[in-house]
């Protein structure tokens, strides 16, 4: 008998008492969502700016290696995206559009698609996500909604830049990921 | 060795143990506060016990589903009835792959197969890449917390090993700058690793997908630069839908470290072009405890540590003292079915407080399993010293007679005896623990003077 038979057939063989899968009641929060959302960014060490305030911000630092494929910030990339995801090691900047963010947490979605490889909001040293004010969601519940049955072969809901707490319960930001995470609001 | 005799090594360093004590309260204080912030957190605890005992009842339906769905994503399954056979699968899948180093990310479940040793047995260089994870790897030890790996040591400890093993500044203990040379000695390793192995936090029946937490984002950056992907998984870890990720994935870094949710939240559904995306379920023991009622809650556990920093018995002795790969008090009910005779005082290991009950995101009634678990285990071993005296007690609480005399006669004995004979070695309650001053009269007598 395979391993598989043998797990199945355990299984089969315990009386188990039959459950209901309860259905998931609607969820919402108290605060207005995109001051929500601001500061869950914020409590995640991720930053929140504007348009403005971040091209101001892409003026005056220094990104030799940057990818961007954001749709509103589409001539910014520097290089283009290669077929082998290690030579993204010293890629200082990316540039992402996020599908929606939850207000609850700060989490963003993105797909294969936005992505372009599924390394680029890791490896990049820095990690711009850019959001429409519109595709802001209250809560998980409204998030897995949006999603639907969407079949990306990946998906990720990023909520702030990498970071640990490992040694000695002290947060430090930018652990193996990106060092910094910032959401443009548009 | 026993978890008490383990817990008196842990407990010598008496400053090392107070800042281990505090600091999981610490973390135990934050999940309070967020949960407190969200109105409907004991709606979210009563679904996601009540969809966790969904899955136990239909596991076999359910595991039959997420392996057809995830075969037709692409993913190769296998099946591992225990750990032995889940290593023999990964080393399978490196020899094909020509594999001579791997990077890993939090998995305890490669721990409870002791996975390491394995393949180091066989050649192979495993690295653990979860910052804690690296820290304990390096100095041979196991994780001592399952969500916070190294919280039994302190950044002098970690300083000097950097010192040693990453050539980092002699007495330099900031956090960030030993953070940023493990940063530097990992990406190599993430760069170089052809097979990447990662644990599962939730498999999706309807989908085929799973779903892996981390706030470093280790897990990704070793499978996206990877050629293969191994992800190992308990059948137990199991939902049914997609939509119910909104419920687990709420309370999971709520209840962990009172973070509101993970930085990163990868949902992996098929492998990336010209890749290989593999998914070992393993039952290891699984089975077994799901077949037992009393137990079988246990399975029901999304390893978010929460019991361990609550408790007031882990606190004060260290997750090295249950000689466990879980440790804590969802380990002390989730080990003695895996080897009742080697955990047999894990059981014991606890007040009965409830506290781990309490704050469990699933709502395993842990407290109460882990007395159940007391009672099996006397049943099986029994013990004399213990047997006898509850003999004597029982005596003496049926008889008022009985008892009268016998109060009487402790409050002079207790006076009067030595202290060699109070604090025997046979008498494992006089360890550590004071006898109180013994009255001079009964509550009884003391009654009928003042108040009758």
């Amino acid at each position: 008998m395979s391993s598989r038979e043998a797990i199945l057939s355990a299984i089969r063989g315990i009386k188990l008492e039959p459950k209901p899968l309860p259905e998931i009641p609607e969820f919402g929060i108290q605060g207005e969502i995109e001051a929500t959302f601001v500061q869950s960014i914020l409590g995640n060490k991720g930053e929140v700016l504007s348009q403005a305030e971040f091209e101001t911000w892409l003026t005056a630092s220094n990104h030799p290696k940057l990818i961007s494929r954001s749709t509103h910030f589409s001539d910014l990339s520097t290089i283009s995206l290669p077929e082998d995801p290690h030579q993204l090691n010293d890629l200082d900047l990316a540039i992402l559009d996020g599908q929606f963010g939850v207000a609850e947490n700060g989490a963003i979605w993105l797909e294969d698609a936005d992505l372009g490889l599924r390394v680029v909001p890791f490896i990049a040293e820095h990690l711009v996500i850019v959001l429409n004010k519109k595709n802001l969601v209250a809560t998980m519940h409204q998030g897995y909604e949006r999603i639907g049955s969407a079949t990306s072969g990946f998906g990720v809901f990023i909520a702030g830049p990498s970071k640990t707490a490992d040694i000695e319960q002290s947060l430090v930001v930018g652990a193996h990921g990106a060092k910094s995470l910032r959401v443009v609001l548009i | 060795m026993s978890h008490p005799e383990n817990a008196s090594e842990f407990l010598k360093d008496q400053a090392q143990a107070k800042w281990h004590d505090e600091t999981l309260w610490f973390v135990r204080d934050k999940r309070d506060r967020i949960s407190k912030t969200i109105p409907e957190w004991e709606d979210l605890r009563n679904l996601a016990s009540q969809i966790k005992d969904n899955v136990l009842a239909n596991l076999g339906p359910y595991l039959e589903q997420f392996e057809e769905n995830a075969k037709k994503n692409g993913v190769q399954i296998h099946w591992a009835k225990d750990g032995e056979e889940h290593n023999r699968i990964v080393l399978d899948i490196l020899k094909r792959h020509d594999c001579q180093a791997i990077v890993k990310s939090k998995s305890i479940l490669t721990e409870e197969c002791h996975l390491n040793p394995f393949l180091e047995k066989n050649g192979i260089d495993v690295v653990d890449t979860d910052l804690g994870e690296r820290i304990v790897q390096l100095l041979h030890q196991p994780p001592s917390h399952i969500v916070l790996p190294a919280i039994h040591l302190k950044k002098g400890e970690i300083s000097e090993l950097f010192h040693e093993k990453l050539h980092t500044e002699k007495g330099n203990e900031d956090p960030a700058y030993l953070t940023q040379a493990a940063r530097l000695h990992l990406r190599e390793k993430f760069l170089g690793a052809k097979v990447a192995l990662t644990g599962v936090n939730f498999g999706i029946a309807e989908t085929g997908e799973f779903v892996v937490c981390t706030n470093e984002g280790n897990a990704d950056m070793g499978v996206h630069l990877a050629d293969v992907h191994v992800a190992c998984m308990g059948i137990e870890k199991i939902l049914p839908r997609r939509k119910d990720l909104g419920i687990f994935l709420r309370l999971l870094a709520r209840s962990a470290t009172g973070q509101p949710v993970t930085n990163y939240n990868s949902h992996f559904r098929s492998p990336a072009p010209g890749r290989e995306l593999h998914i070992i379920l393993v039952d290891n023991g699984r089975t077994a405890q799901l077949a037992r009622e009393k137990f079988k809650n246990s399975l029901k556990c999304i390893r978010c540590g929460a019991c361990m920093n609550t408790c007031p018995i882990y606190r004060r002795s260290g997750g090295f003292s249950y000689g466990s790969t879980v440790p804590g008090p969802i380990g002390s009910i989730l080990s003695p079915g895996l080897d009742m005779k080697k955990h047999s005082t894990l059981p014991f290991a606890s007040t009965l407080c409830g506290s781990c009950s309490d704050v469990c995101p699933v709502k395993i009634n842990i407290h109460e399993q882990l007395y159940e678990w007391r009672q099996e285990i006397t049943k099986a071993h029994g013990e004399l010293g213990k047997g006898l005296s509850m003999w004597i007690a029982a005596g003496i609480f049926k008889s008022p007679l009985a008892y009268k005399i016998s109060g009487s006669l402790m409050r002079k004995a207790l006076k009067t005896l030595p202290d060699s004979l109070i604090y025997h070695p046979m008498n494992a309650w006089g360890k550590s623990r004071d006898l109180p001053e013994a009255p001079k009269e009964s509550f009884q007598q003391w009654y009928q003077k003042n108040r009758s």
